[in-house]
């Protein structure tokens, strides 16, 4: 059979059994990846959990421990990092201090030996892509956050690498700024058509601008996927509360067949739900999991097919939206339930009884 | 209410508009400014008013003359004094640069845990007196020195080099030792405050470990480099214990006819004279080697 792989879908990184230790330190245990060629992949974890240290394997910063990386098919391993394919926008963003924007963005071009004219053609292009055309003969201590930002991914984006590499770059800006260069980077990548690995432990920064986004905890990849696969399915409890809230049911299993299992869970009876991915059978417990927003509450008379009852213990005024604290008799831990302040949800006394509305659908099992 | 509009702030007396902080800061600098135009400001302008002057024995003639001026720069054995002097100072400070730096750049760079250590080693040397590490490289280079000794010993010479001690060779070896540890320092801070992730970053665009340190290290840390260099220049211009002690006749500095005016000559407005050429001289210099070690940076990035 004829393989169809479409150029969208051909491999530009593969990383297997990847492993880093620093001493007896195990950053990185068994990393295993694909990116695809053109696709804005995210790496996404807490604090500690071994996103620089990755991206800096990739851009050829240190070496592996164990385990091989390839980019475009070819292994990096032993290759130092002034002669791979990748480019980095650092954290700090690195900006040379002792030359100008154009000598920044320039730096990289000049080994290349282009004429004089080829350079200055590039230079200019990379800087107005990212629109700093007016700022060329600044220095680099003339410059504000964000246009500081800016000249690193100009001067990165000028070598037309392969992938490019981001550590947290969007981390030192402040929030209005941040929202705005995140657009921008969304579109430049679709522009430049460049493979982007971005690292952030921004949950709603990987969600909102990547193709695909792979989670990290303790140096392991705990699960890969799209934005609103891996937000809708979370494989346990720790990515689920990684990517926002969520209620946590104990339920037990009652039947298992080839994708889904069908579970008990008080409050919710009987309820199917796909198995999550890497799920291994281990005894008959399990959690069920439900974001508070997917709870809807029910006012007055409004009558649902699938809905529980319970008691508000406590209210959070969020501006745009209310969160409810609601304790269901036979339930472990309140639910929390996340309304829009619309219908009034704000007003809603602490202490009243409260039907919520819910879809089965909503419900997903989670391996721990 | 009506619109009261804002009426400009009546015009104060220059001296009463200065804001608070500003007075604050002039008072606060005013000891360091009374101390420097009393022993800095001051005694250079007598210096510069005797070098205009003439001197007969013990009494000063105070009419305005350029005499001194002329015998300090056309006199054959000031001018070659002088121009020893800048030579030596010149080499010296070169040669402590070039030495310091890669140290610096071993304690910074490869130093670890130990940089503090290591910087401690370096300063063991001056916990001796300046005439005790002098006296030290006379027993060194001296004719039956540890130098000779030691080169005979091995059969490389088969008589004692007689050009070691008393010569400006001796004096620039003294003086490369006495000044190391005063290049080393600014050079290892400015070393200290570079950005390691900017070599990252010159890496990641594609510059090897060479063409890397040579556009962003050195560049960068040419503030040290031109701190050491003037550090070393400034004062060896004018020292004038290291050649009186292990320079021989062959290598007296300008400081050593400096202080002879000042002291058997008597002859004060030539010493003034001779002082006043020789700073604006090493001023020249010191102006020069930067500006050449600047565009030297500007052009190999
Ligand atoms: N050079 C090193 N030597 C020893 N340990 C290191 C080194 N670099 C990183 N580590 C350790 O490896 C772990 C992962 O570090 P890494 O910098 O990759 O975290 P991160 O996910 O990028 O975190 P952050 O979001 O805080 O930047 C941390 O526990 C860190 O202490
Ligand atoms: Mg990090």
């Amino acid at each position: 059979m004829l393989d169809t792989v479409s150029a969208a879908s051909k491999p530009m990184i593969e990383i297997s059994g990847l492993r880093k230790s620093f001493g007896n330190f195990e950053a990185l245990k068994s990393i295993s990846l694909n990116v695809q060629e053109g696709e804005f992949f995210s790496l996404l974890g807490p604090s500690g959990c071994g996103k620089t240290t990755l991206l800096r394997l990739l851009a050829g910063f240190g070496e592996q421990t164990a385990g091989t990386i390839a980019i475009d098919g070819q292994d990096m391993t032993g290759r130092p990092a002034n002669r791979r394919p990748t480019n980095m926008v650092f954290q700090s963003y690195a900006i040379f201090p002792h030359m100008n924007v154009e000598e920044n963005v320039g730096y990289g071009l000049k080994r290349l030996k282009l004429d004089r004219q080829e350079e200055q053609r590039r230079v200019r292009e990379a800087l107005d892509r990212v629109e700093l055309g007016a700022l060329g003969k600044r220095r680099a201590n003339e410059l504000s956050g964000g246009q500081r930002q800016r000249v690193a991914l100009a001067r990165a984006l000028v070598m037309r690498p392969k992938v490019l590499l981001l550590d947290e770059p969007l981390s030192a800006l402040d929030k209005k700024l941040r929202e705005q260069m995140q657009v921008e980077l969304r579109h430049l990548q679709k522009a430049v058509g460049i493979t982007f690995i971005l690292v952030t432990h921004d949950q709603y920064e990987a969600l909102a601008l990547s193709d695909r986004v792979a989670i990290m905890f303790d140096g392991q990849v705990a699960q890969v996927g799209t934005p609103k696969d891996i937000y809708q399915n979370p494989v346990s409890r720790k990515v689920a509360d990684f990517l926002g809230g969520m209620n946590f049911v104990d339920a037990e299993i009652a039947e298992e067949n080839g994708v889904s299992l069908t579970l008990d869970a008080a409050g919710f009876g009987r309820v199917r739900a796909p198995k999550p991915q890497g799920y291994q059978s281990m005894g008959r417990q399990i959690t069920l999991g439900i974001r508070p927003e997917r709870l809807r509450v029910l006012w007055d008379d409004d009558q649902a097919e699938h809905q529980i009852g319970g008691q508000v213990i406590d209210r959070h005024y969020f501006g745009e939206v209310t969160q409810l604290i609601v304790e269901i008799p036979g339930f472990k831990a309140p639910l929390a339930v996340t309304e829009t302040n619309d219908f009034g949800a704000d007003d809603i006394p602490v202490g009243s009884a409260i039907r919520l509305a819910y879809d089965p659908d909503a419900l997903v099992a989670m391996n721990d | 209410m009506p619109f009261a509009g804002t009426r400009p702030p009546a015009r104060r007396p220059r001296w009463k508009r200065l804001d608070p902080e500003e007075v604050r800061g002039i008072r606060l600098l005013s000891p360091t400014f009374l101390y420097t135009l009393a022993f800095l400001v001051g005694p250079v302008l007598l210096v510069v008013a005797y070098s205009f002057w003439t001197q007969t024995y013990l009494t000063f003639d105070h009419t305005f003359t350029l005499e001194n001026y002329r015998v300090a720069l056309t006199e054959p054995i000031y001018r070659d004094l002088l121009m020893r002097s800048l030579y030596i100072s010149f080499i010296v400070s070169l040669v402590t640069v070039i030495f310091a730096y890669p140290i610096a750049y071993y304690i910074s760079f490869h130093g670890g845990s130990r940089k503090s250590l290591l910087l401690f080693l370096i300063t063991i040397p001056f916990w001796t007196g300046y005439l005790l590490r002098v006296m030290a490289w006379k027993v060194i280079l001296g004719y039956k020195g540890v130098l000779n000794t030691g080169l005979i010993g091995l059969g490389i010479v088969d008589k004692p080099l007689e050009s070691l001690l008393f010569s400006s060779t001796a004096v620039i070896i003294t003086l490369i030792h006495a000044w190391a540890v005063f290049a080393i320092l600014p050079i290892y801070v400015s070393l200290e405050k570079l950005d390691r992730s900017l070599l990252e970053a010159a890496t990641d665009l594609g510059d090897g470990p060479v063409r890397r340190f040579l556009r962003v290290t050195l560049p960068l840390s040419m503030p040290g480099i031109i701190g050491a260099l003037l550090i070393v220049m400034i004062p060896t211009v004018g020292d004038f214990v290291t050649p009186k002690l292990v320079g021989g006749t062959e290598g007296q500095m300008i400081a050593n006819a400096i202080q002879i005016q000042f002291g058997k000559a008597s002859n004060w407005p030539l010493g003034s004279a001779l002082t006043i050429t020789t700073m604006m001289i090493v001023t020249l210099m010191a102006g020069a080697s930067v500006l050449v070690l600047r565009s030297l940076v500007r052009w190999m990035r």
